[in-house]
């Protein structure tokens, strides 16, 4: 390859919001539910059923508007979107085109090269479709609506990005911020959060955009690099030997790693959008908007800069912290209940991370209560256990929220802290090994770590490793 | 006569956004109809529209809202009576191809 090419990315995001209830009906959006229980006339689209819009969506949407420092648009209306499938009972689709609720903002993202800002272009709210089901046995498929009229947002960035780690590294912190906000889960894995890759490649240099193409089914943070990877070399591929790149939707195949097109422009969907008349405009007034703004809350990258100044915790650790909603909450909240701040941390950035890894969980899956921490952190304190019983209680914790208190009385995991009995086994002990009794009088001072562990064993890890230390060191005099 | 024209192709396209299968006779009819309507809404251009806003609902409401609480329950025996056809729950459809 002689040329250098760049590749030029824009995204288009959707978020399914945590609302209790559709954008147009009260029915549940709970995840799971049997096929078609949580349906109604308007969400599948009966004839004299009409929407009325879910408070809940404009005010999550508006937020996420504001912490992506977008402009609100205080009129704003709501369009049919016309296509037939039957995912869609309705035959269209409420969506916003003409006057979308947040335009014109960016964040920031870190990258190699430094700091750099993703335009947003826009933020819509809209309905997610049903859900298709392809039967096993027949040759049919089968409709499940309970996710049709599930409120989305989308968000569609400006083609800033030129690379998958700078895709990665938007994806990232937009779904940070929205996590954060409460709006969402944003879990890619169960489709919560949905990205659409736009991709085109150009000369190294050059100013005009080459031809894009759109990607489909990207579900998570790994396939979106590899989907990126795999499009760059495919276009650069047919550029290379003279063809031309065709404006087309594709679909990326995680499994076998390549992408296949599902349509191309020539087919491309004639949408008639046009204003929806069973819905009135929405009105954001200033008062409504400060409210939404005085509700925002403390997003990552402010608190960071609070754990610096407040916990004085290093930054290795507040990145870790903070890279979870849920983690922050439980750091937090553990040590409002009068822990250190390094102690917690430790406890969520060594344990809590391997058994999340272990059991390959996300931090928004943590049981334990911070109460529960904070208890186990006080037993390790006030010398009740040591750090390996600790470990042990906390791994049950992890698993079942148990109280650590009651557990470590109930199971008899309480220190010795009877000094007469320890110092008789360690006696014992010493009076067995004569062997590393004398390799630690000849100086051999590691010795000394064989007689502790055995003490340990004999107490069945029950016992105070300073008083084990301080009473071995006595005999050994 | 209408001063729109309306072509094979356009009728053609339509019919075929809007699912529908028309024949020889009724696109002939469709044709004029549709040409009828445009000159009918062509009228508006003799207006001058240029500082009024575009209307898109008849009545001067704004923000009419449900808060988030559920209140609809499982009503699946309902909703499907109204399936042509049913299987496990769902609402059984011909086989769609992606």
């Amino acid at each position: 390859m002689s040329k250098q090419y760049e590749t030029v990315i824009g995204l288009e995001v959707h978020v399914e919001l945590a609302t209790k209830t559709k954008i147009f009906c009260s029915c549940s959006t709970e995840f799971g539910g049997e096929p078609n229980t949580h349906t109604c006339p308007v969400c599948t689209g009966m004839p004299g059923s009409l929407p009325v819009l879910n408070k809940q969506v404009v005010e999550y949407a508006a937020a996420v508007g504001v912490a992506t420092n977008c402009s609100i648009t205080q009129y704003c209306k709501f369009d049919r979107k016309n296509y037939f499938y039957p995912d869609n009972p309705q035959n269209y689709q409420i969506s916003q085109l003409y006057l979308p609720i947040c335009r014109d903002g960016g964040i920031e993202i870190e990258t190699a090269e430094g700091k750099k800002i993703i335009r947003i272009h826009e933020i819509h709210m809209e309905e997610d479709a049903g859900k298709l089901i392809h039967d096993e046995w027949e040759d049919c498929t089968l409709v499940d609506f309970n996710r049709s009229g599930v409120p989305l947002i989308e968000i569609v960035s400006e083609p800033d990005m030129r690379s998958a780690e700078e895709v990665i590294a938007y994806l990232d912190k937009l779904r940070l911020i929205i996590q954060y906000l409460g709006a969402s889960d944003c879990k890619l894995q169960e489709g919560s959060m949905r990205a659409d890759v736009n991709l085109s490649v150009r000369e190294a240099g050059t100013e005009e955009f080459g031809t894009r193409t759109e990607m489909k089914n990207l579900n998570s943070f790994k396939a979106i690099a590899r989907a990126i990877e795999g499009e760059r070399s495919r276009q650069i591929d047919i550029l290379e030997d003279g063809g031309k790149v065709i404006q087309e939707t594709r679909r990326w195949d995680d499994g076998k790693e390549c992408s296949y097109a599902m349509r191309s422009k020539e087919d491309a969907q004639d949408y008639r959008y046009f204003p929806e008349p069973d819905l009135v405009p929405v009105v954001i007034s200033d008062e409504w908007l400060a409210e939404i703004r005085a509700k925002q809350p403390e997003l990552r990258d402010e608190k960071r800069e609070r754990y610096k100044e407040e916990y004085g915790i290093p930054e290795y650790d507040i990145d870790i912290l903070t890279a979870s909603k849920r983690m922050a909450d439980i750091f937090e909240e553990t040590i409002a209940l009068g822990c250190k701040p390094k102690e917690v941390s430790n406890w969520l950035m060594v344990e809590t991370m391997r058994l999340l890894k272990d059991s390959d969980m996300d931090p928004e899956d943590i049981r334990f209560s911070p109460s529960h921490l904070a208890a186990l952190i006080g037993l390790v304190e006030q010398g009740k256990i040591n750090r390996t019983v600790a470990k042990e209680v906390f791994e049950i914790m992890f698993g079942q929220d148990i109280d650590p208190v009651s557990y470590v009385e109930e199971k008899g995991l309480s220190m010795v802290q009877d000094e007469g009995a320890l110092r008789e086994t360690i006696e014992e002990i010493v009076k067995n090994n004569p062997q590393s009794v004398e390799d630690y009088r000849s100086g051999k001072k590691k010795a000394i770590g064989f007689l502790v562990g055995q003490t340990m064993k004999a107490m069945k890890g029950k016992a105070d490793p300073a008083m084990v230390n301080k009473i071995l060191m006595e005999i050994l005099k | 006569m209408a001063k729109n024209v309306i072509t094979d192709e356009t009728i053609e396209y339509v019919g075929i956004l809007a699912k529908l299968e028309l024949s020889e006779e009724e696109k002939e009819n469709a044709k004029k109809d549709m040409a009828n309507m445009l000159d009918y809404i062509d009228m508006l251009n003799e207006l001058d529209t240029g500082g009024v806003e575009p209307m898109s609902h008849v009545f001067p409401v704004h923000n009419v809202f449900r808060e988030d609480v559920v209140t609809n329950g499982d009503d699946r025996e309902h909703m499907l009576a109204n399936a042509p056809d049913r299987k496990d729950g769902c609402y059984k459809v011909p086989k769609t191809v992606e």
